[in-house]
């Protein structure tokens, strides 16, 4: 059975040893938002040698494009896209301190293999719970690349913002281990 | 002849914009509590509760169920009997597009060039207009916004009329077994075969509006899209894809005619949220 397990960022290695696959994580603290045309910058700088937006040290990017806020509210709709679009520039992120991503779907060999190797994870958020995520955020700010509109880098504070341990650091994939489970 | 003004159109379509994105439908709705209640993982019960509660929690917010409120796909019914007046028909259904994206605090997600330039047309427009003569003298409107994860996963093939149902059959298993966790499962599978390349394409998308609890009306056919739903349900891929055995809610299958050398078949893979909303305008 499946444990259900607290983590606040910023996060480090030896907090994400005990997680496994499967496994309800309720992520609290501050994680930014990038998808495809903001890692395309993000890559550009970190070729560059450039600082980038935020300090990738231990921290959480989301893939998410959230809908627009109404008034008085931090975030509109909020759910995971699909992660694979972002798969050719996950690894340089994680050598540069990444330790986790939240998104939809499974992910390439050479993301897994970037993760064991920077003992970073990949966690499954729930794509078309983008409402109950939503309420899990509670401050959102527009850090970098405003130009990008949905797709501009957020600094979010998050309480509780449930996800699933998908990739762990020990290479275990769900996509796999769940999908052979209930294979007929 | 009846005569409708086309500034008729605006709030009509604005609105099917936002209720459509707002508002699960209930054979959606009764589908995900059908196969819950049948599920073994526990994390995909887990995850098809999420759904429920999320399918709520927009009702009540006022916001949309997924951040991803699509393209605009809009199927009309025009009645012969039909005098449309008062400016462009076209540019009516756009406005109300843009109205409903913009009112509704929905994500804009069309970008003009599709390659080179990809710039966001910032209110959600062109909409994607499918328009179809019909016999009386009423205008019916159907909004379906699709989003860009499981479009992503859909597929025409030209098959040979020797592949036959059971190459049929196989190519919409492994369609739905490669997209994996992509393009959010428990997805509804549209099937389009026959017609020509394009044609199959828009009868995979028409077939997503025919309700979930409704049976195709052709016993043989209701055979295959049951086979093929059991088949995909057997993958293992579940809910998000991470294991279980809700992957597909529906398959539901159009056919058409078609040249004695082709079959051509396509896949449009929907989402759970599997948004449409349709009015009509008398």
């Amino acid at each position: 059975m499946a444990n259900e397990i607290k983590l606040q960022t910023p996060l480090t290695s030896e907090m994400l040893e005990k997680l496994q696959v499967g496994d309800k994580v309720l992520l609290s603290g501050t994680i930014y938002t990038a998808r495809d045309a903001a890692h395309k910058r993000l890559i550009e700088l970190l070729k560059a040698g450039k600082e980038l937006p935020f300090n990738p040290a231990g921290a959480v990017i989301y893939y998410v494009g959230p809908a627009p806020a109404r008034p008085g509210k931090p975030i509109g709709s909020a759910g995971p896209t699909t992660s694979y679009r972002m798969d050719p520039y996950a690894p340089a992120l994680m050598d540069a301190g990444l330790k986790a991503m939240v998104g939809k779907g499974p992910r390439g060999q050479s993301v897994v293999d970037s993760m064991v190797k920077n003992k970073a994870v990949y966690f499954a958020a729930v794509g078309g719970a983008a409402v109950v995520i939503a309420q899990a955020v509670k401050e959102a700010k527009i850090i970098a690349y405003e130009d990008l509109g949905a797709e501009a880098i957020r600094e979010l504070k998050v309480v509780d913002f449930p996800v699933f341990v998908a990739n762990d650091i020990k290479g275990n994939d769900i996509f796999k281990i769940g999908v052979e489970k209930y294979r007929r | 002849m009846k005569e409708i003004n086309i500034s008729q159109l605006i709030p009509v379509v604005r609105k099917l914009c936002i209720d459509a994105n707002y508002y699960a439908s209930p054979d959606v709705v009764e589908k995900i509590k059908f196969f819950m209640e049948k599920e073994e993982s526990p994390t995909a019960r887990d995850i098809l509760a999420l759904m429920l509660e999320n399918h709520k929690m927009a009702a009540e917010e006022q916001m949309p169920m997924c951040q991803d409120t699509g393209v605009a796909v809009v199927f009309v019914e025009l009645g012969q009997d039909v005098h449309l007046v008062g400016g462009d028909f076209y540019a009516a259904i756009n406005e109300g597009v843009r109205q409903g994206y913009q009112d509704g605090y929905l994500r804009k997600s069309m970008v003009d060039d599709p390659v080179i330039e990809r710039k966001n047309t910032k209110d959600n427009t062109p909409a994607l207009i499918y328009t179809e003569i019909v016999p009386g003298d009423s205008l019916k409107i159907t909004v379906a916004p699709k989003g860009g994860g499981a479009e992503n996963m859909s597929e025409v093939k030209m098959m040979k009329a020797a592949d036959g149902i059971e190459g049929v059959k196989d190519f919409v298993v492994d369609r739905i077994k490669r997209s994996g966790g992509n393009p959010c499962p428990p997805v509804v599978v549209g099937v389009g075969i026959g017609g020509s390349f394009e044609q199959s394409a828009l009868l995979a998308k028409k077939a997503l509006l025919r309700p979930l609890t409704e049976k195709h009306p052709d016993p043989k056919w209701a055979a295959v899209e049951d086979e093929i739903l059991e088949r995909i349900n057997k993958l293992g891929i579940g809910p998000q894809g991470l294991g279980g055995r809700t992957t597909a809610l529906a398959v539901q299958i159009l056919t058409k005619p078609c040249h004695i050398a082709s079959m051509p078949v396509a896949v449009n893979v929907n989402c759970h949220a599997h948004r449409h909303e349709s009015a009509v305008i008398e």
